[in-house]
């Protein structure tokens, strides 16, 4: 093992653990906003209120990242539609690209993280919210869905994980994130068992802060005090 | 509409077996180590716990795709050290060997958490009953153990069998020629990116649809003789 090639390479490792961590944030949160409307109507009793959401999630879920990440990358540049529209100049570009997929594939995920601890809260507190006057809005906003977001917040924090993963597949649109940083390193050095070690220690890293993270988070909403056990 | 393949339906054809192959043959081998795993982590032994809690946690950190990297760019040297050990010309690692090692490790790491649980969740007096019986070690866990444990893992099991189908599509990234791969070739003389692409999206759809459908049928077997607990 050369120290001293991975020594002097890691601070471009550390530029592309940035961007990794850039990716995965904006990922992770907008998935979220995003999952917060489908999981309520993937949950909800009425089969046509569920069927939409269902095949998003079903087909999101069905079919690989990297397939979905061309689909967006280099599929969309086959219509003069998205060519010749407004917002061409961010599907063009492989940073705002990554984000759009990798939003999409997480909050697919997301939503059923969601529906999951929805089901999951007790039907005698929402009938109790209902029983003081709530109406069912109210209920959803101030009953459920926070009861609903202790319980899903461990799924959520494997899911969070597994985007930091999953990111690195933004380096087959050249990206250079830490996998992409990585390749390149290594197209120059060509010492791949040194730089790829380098760049699981980074990846390793961060899932440790991110799961050390989580727990504080969970000991903040009191999550444990939340399970009824 | 009709859809237009440009004669590449059989390449595609052929990647889909290909990705079927490489996907049954990472599912052996994760199996495999992570029956390993989970013997090694549910042993007495301090070492082989210690062992096994970091092949699971050490590999479930670090992302597929850059296993799959590592192992084919990385064993370049390894493999003509082993070739001039050996006497060999060349000895190379392929693509769909690279692919195999590094997707049946990923699945191995995952799946040793599985089988751990599975193995916990044997009630400890079945164990008994086969040391009462005068079974050995590896007995006990042949007969009594494993065929239970099936039941138990194969929710479990199944979930990242999914996982590692779609997991497949990585290996494009070192040139096998799965559908991934055969979809980029056929774009690059078609230049219908987003036709191929989706084809590829279903092609996985379809594949996941029908392991769903073995998975239920293998779950029914695994189960017959239990009750189903309302639900």
């Amino acid at each position: 093992m050369n120290w001293e090639i991975i020594i002097k390479w890691l601070p471009r490792l550390a530029e592309g653990a940035v961007l990794t961590l850039e990716l995965v944030a904006f990922a992770v949160i907008a998935g979220l906003i995003l999952a917060i409307p489908m999981g309520i109507a993937r949950a909800s009793r009425h089969w046509y209120v569920r069927a939409l959401p269902y095949g998003y999630i079903f087909f999101f879920r069905g079919t690989p990242l990297l397939v979905q990440l061309f689909l967006v990358y280099y599929g969309l540049a086959q219509f003069d539609a998205v060519r010749e529209g407004p917002l061409w100049p961010y599907l063009r570009s492989p940073y705002w690209c990554a984000i759009l997929t990798m939003t999409l594939h997480t909050a697919a995920y997301i939503a059923e993280i969601l529906r999951g601890a929805i089901q999951a809260v007790p039907p005698g507190e929402i009938e109790a919210a209902r029983a003081l006057g709530m109406s069912r809005a109210q209920a959803m906003f101030y009953i459920i869905l926070p009861r609903a977001a202790r319980i899903g917040l461990p799924a959520y924090s494997n899911e969070v994980i597994l985007m930091l993963k999953a990111s690195s597949l933004a380096s087959t649109v050249t990206l250079l994130e830490l996998t992409g940083m990585a390749r390149t390193i290594i197209a120059r050095t060509y010492l791949p068992v040194e730089i790829f070690f380098a760049a699981g220690l980074f990846y390793l890293a961060i899932a440790f802060v991110l799961v050390r993270g989580f727990r504080v988070l969970e000991g903040w909403l009191r999550v444990d005090a939340c399970q009824g056990r | 509409m009709t859809l237009d393949l440009y004669g590449f339906g059989p390449a595609l054809a052929a990647g889909t077996l290909m990705t079927i192959k490489l996907a049954l043959s990472a599912l052996s081998l994760g199996l495999v180590l992570g029956l390993l795993g989970a013997l090694a982590k549910t042993s007495p032994y301090k070492p082989l716990q210690w062992l096994g809690g970091t092949y699971s946690t050490l590999v479930r950190g670090v992302p597929e795709l850059l296993w799959v990297l590592l192992i084919y760019f990385g064993t370049v040297q390894l493999m003509r050290n082993l070739a001039d050990l050996l006497g060999i010309e060349s000895l190379e690692l392929n693509a769909f060997a690279a692919g195999t090692i590094a997707l049946g490790l990923c699945f191995g790491a995952y799946a040793t958490e599985v089988f751990r649980g599975a193995i916990l969740a044997i009630p400890r007096g079945h164990r008994e009953a086969g040391q009462a019986l005068g079974l050995s070690k590896p007995r006990i866990f042949w007969r009594l153990i494993l065929p239970q444990m099936w039941r138990i893992a194969l929710p479990g099991l199944g979930n990242l069998f999914m996982i590692l189908m779609k997991d497949t599509a990585l290996v494009s990234v070192i040139g096998l020629e799965e559908i991934m791969r055969r979809s980029q070739i056929a774009v690059t003389s078609s230049k219908e990116p987003f036709t191929f692409f989706l084809v590829a999206a279903f092609i996985y759809l379809g594949l996941t649809i029908l392991a769903m459908i073995g998975l239920y049928f293998l779950e029914k077997r695994s189960s017959r003789g239990f009750i189903r607990s309302a639900g």
